[in-house]
């Protein structure tokens, strides 16, 4: 290996990409473009559901129901309506998610002691969104009861009773539940995954078509320099996406990072090398830029997303998928950076999860320069 | 005219299967993505690992533990011996959530002391661990009452009022029912949407990439000067990949429906008619980032700057009701939102066209717009 003639491909690769001012200038900004996505516009938090009453009670205990339900957070008043018509309606077109029905002996039932139920209706569609918001309906239901239990006690004079058993809930490592505490370090991963997919996936493959490669074969650098030169500006490129991303998490967000931010960028640009290897090593074996895109999306940005528990629980998965996962590298780097941002943990409890990151790295290097043949054929 | 369309598009899918290889990618990811779609992309909550530390161990102790694990909720994984111990699960995430339960936990209770038990959740997936709060919160209160209600009913002289079911059983009950997804499955709500998300996918690349590729590698001026006319050779273009997406929705649908068993209530004409107005702003943006791009890198990166946010914003995994007032606007602008209530409605809810007319008409003004400008502009650059 030859530093000048490193140097020479290198450079040449730097000045492909400065001379295409339009993807330099995208290549910075989908990362920022996801992270103010997600930081500000994207949330699996439950609130503010539009909900629908039918009322057949209308005495004042029902609307005091009815009120706790809709003064919540989490619900909010689309309707009062009429008749059952109307409510199916409403769910039919989307209009509401929810429906809330106080049945019509409502109030007299509580007031004789007999068990009373309300119904609650949701359009179960988005099953995320419909479990979630079914626990707070029950649990205000819970809490209604439980003080007029209280209210009825204290009527007859048995006195205050409080309950007797209060849970102590104690939230670690993002104390105010914030979803972005939790997207945005996962999401270092996905950019880092996207960047590598697009970036390298064409530029072998642009240089067989082109005819480039003719030219570059006849000159007398080694395979493993070519390689290495191409991949030195598309790692520069993701290093500055990682700084930017970090820092943005920081400053813009108020992400915390309880860790080593050493350990982050140390770890991270393994799976950034690994990852952009992959890509070289996709444009090598496939020679066409249209087909190795779409064969790096498949292969690093989809499992990435979805695979690596960024945002679906791995526990949730399963068993074979989650068989599946133990070979995404997106899943040990989603790991690492979580764990670093929100927990603060370090090497001694991450370490087999690096370790793979370095197995994955190291493999990815020595397959694409195994596989790229310099000649012509 | 005819003629001539016709060789611009023999050879457009010559050029499309020759390579063995693109053969396969045409028609693969779209299945591949579809699968690990249904099986992994699944936010429901169930079986939460829990890790009991018992400090009590008295039968009372016990019984609480006995509500956690038999709840269906949570599923106890292990029994940490010391608060060291539970944060070492939680660091290397073996539990996502902690019940301690501290010693005189019985005796508080026997002697009518308030008691506690304390609950730690691993915080770090938000959405987990909300909904972890709220089963664990419902588990303790449920469990509480029904200790209040054996304490009342062990007083000497209690009311008659007291005895009655309002007590006994807590009071308001609520029943619930999901429609049109009655299990909640998530799997109901993503196979759909996954449909939507591959026929942009593959439309979008394959057009804006095969235009920009004639340029990059100097076929596109053969084209020029051959006696095709500009508006047969956009055509030529784009039909093929309608083409390849039609045969993707297929595919999909086919193991949608009977693989996964996700319903399918309404017509399915009506979803292909859907398919073709969405197809025409999907080829439409192809085309316009095919003139605006030079290089297939630079047309990649560019609808990469399209196509994410246009997922992210449609409402295919964050519901655009959680967003922000002003990003809702945004989204007007999204062909997949649109298309999305579409799918959804037809598979899971049965509508018709009576209820989906607004979003058709959208989404067909929304693509006529885009696919003229694109073609107009696309002639421009020809000449």
């Amino acid at each position: 290996m030859k530093l000048i003639r490193l140097k020479a491909v290198a450079l040449k690769e730097f000045l492909q990409i400065i001379r295409d001012p339009r993807s330099l200038a995208l290549a910075v900004s989908i990362p920022v473009l996801l992270l103010v996505l997600f930081g500000y516009a994207l949330t699996l938090d439950v609130d503010r559901i539009p909900t629908v009453l039918y009322d057949l009670d209308r005495t004042p205990r029902s609307r005091d129901l009815a009120d706790r339900f809709l003064s919540s957070q989490y619900f909010q008043l689309q309707a009062a309506v009429q008749s059952y018509a109307h409510l199916q309606a409403m769910l039919d077109t989307g209009e509401a998610l929810m429906a809330l029905v106080i049945p019509a002996n409502f109030s007299r039932d509580l007031e004789f002691g007999r068990d009373t139920t309300i119904q609650v209706l949701m359009d179960g569609t988005d099953a995320n969104t419909a479990t979630i918001a079914l626990g707070y309906a029950n649990a205000i239901t819970l809490l209604y009861s439980q003080d007029l239990m209280k209210e009825k006690m204290t009527r007859l004079g048995v006195g205050k009773i409080s309950p007797p058993i209060e849970p102590r809930i104690r939230i670690w490592f993002n104390p105010d539940l914030e979803s972005k505490n939790f997207i945005v370090p996962g999401l270092i991963a996905i950019i880092m995954s996207i960047l590598a997919a697009i970036l390298t996936s064409g530029t072998i493959a642009r240089e067989w078509e082109r005819g480039s490669m003719e030219q570059l074969i006849s000159t007398p650098i080694r395979k493993g320099e070519l390689i290495l030169g191409k991949l030195i500006p598309y790692f520069s490129i993701g290093m500055v996406d990682l700084t930017l991303s970090v820092i943005m998490g920081r400053y813009l967000f108020g992400v915390p990072l309880r860790g080593s931010g050493f350990l982050l960028f140390s770890l991270v640009s393994l799976f950034l090398l690994g990852a952009i290897c992959q890509g070289v090593l996709v444009s090598i074996v496939t020679r066409n830029q249209l087909l190795s895109s779409q064969i790096s999306i498949i292969l690093s940005y989809l499992p990435t997303f979805i695979l690596s528990g960024f945002i679906y629980p791995i526990h949730n998965m399963p068993q074979f998928i989650q068989f599946i996962t133990y070979v995404v590298p997106g899943r040990y780097v989603v790991t690492i950076l979580k764990g670093i941002y929100s927990k603060g943990i370090g090497l001694e409890i991450l370490w087999i999860e690096s370790l793979l990151l370095v197995v994955y790295a190291g493999a990815m290097t020595f397959w694409a320069h195994k596989r790229f043949q310099k000649r012509i054929g | 005219m005819w003629q001539r369309l016709k060789s611009m598009l023999i050879k457009e899918f010559i050029q499309a299967f020759r390579n063995p290889r693109m053969r396969i990618v045409l028609f693969v990811p779209p299945l591949v993505q579809l699968l690990i779609f249904g099986y992994a992309a699944n936010t429901d909550i169930r079986n939460i690992s829990l890790g009991v530390y018992d400090l009590d161990n008295t039968p009372e102790s016990r019984e609480m533990t006995e509500h956690f694990a038999s709840s269906g909720y949570f599923r106890i994984m292990d029994r940490p011996k010391s608060p060291a111990e539970i944060r070492r699960l939680i660091d290397e995430g073996k539990v996502s959530a902690a019940l301690q339960i501290n010693p005189g936990f019985a005796r508080r209770l026997r002697t009518r002391q308030g008691a506690t038990v304390q609950i730690v959740v691993d915080g770090t997936d938000s959405n987990t661990a909300s909904v972890v709060v709220a089963y664990a919160q419902r588990i303790v209160a449920e469990y509480s009452r029904q200790v209040l209600v054996q304490r009342i009913f062990s007083l000497p002289n209690i009311p008659d009022e007291m005895k009655r079911p309002f007590f006994v059983k807590g009071g308001i009950e609520v029943e619930s029912r999901a429609f049109f997804n009655p299990n909640l499955e998530s799997r109901n709500f993503y196979v759909p949407g996954i449909m939507a998300f591959l026929i942009m996918l593959v439309t979008l690349l394959l057009t804006c990439m095969a235009i920009v590729r004639e340029r990059e590698i100097g076929t596109m001026e053969q084209l020029i000067v051959s006696p095709i006319r500009p508006f047969e050779l956009i055509l030529g273009k784009t039909i093929p990949f309608a083409i390849i997406g039609y045969i993707d929705v297929l595919i999909v649908t086919l193991v949608g429906v009977f693989w996964f068993e996700v319903p399918i209530r309404g017509s399915v004409l009506l979803l292909l008619a859907a398919t073709t107005i969405y197809l025409l702003s999907s080829l439409g943006i192809g085309l316009f980032i095919s003139t605006i791009s030079h290089t297939q890198q630079q047309a990649m990166m560019t609808m990469f700057f399209f196509f994410v946010p246009a997922i992210l914003l449609s409402g295919f995994v964050f519901p655009i009701a959680n967003m922000p007032t002003i990003v809702q606007y945004l989204t007007y602008a999204d062909p997949l939102r649109y298309f999305l209530v579409i799918i959804r409605g037809i598979f899971l809810k049965g509508s018709g066209f009576d209820i989906l007319w607004p979003q058709m008409l959208a989404l067909a003004i929304l693509g006529g717009i885009v696919f003229t400008f694109s073609s107009l502009r696309f002639r421009k650059r020809m000449e």
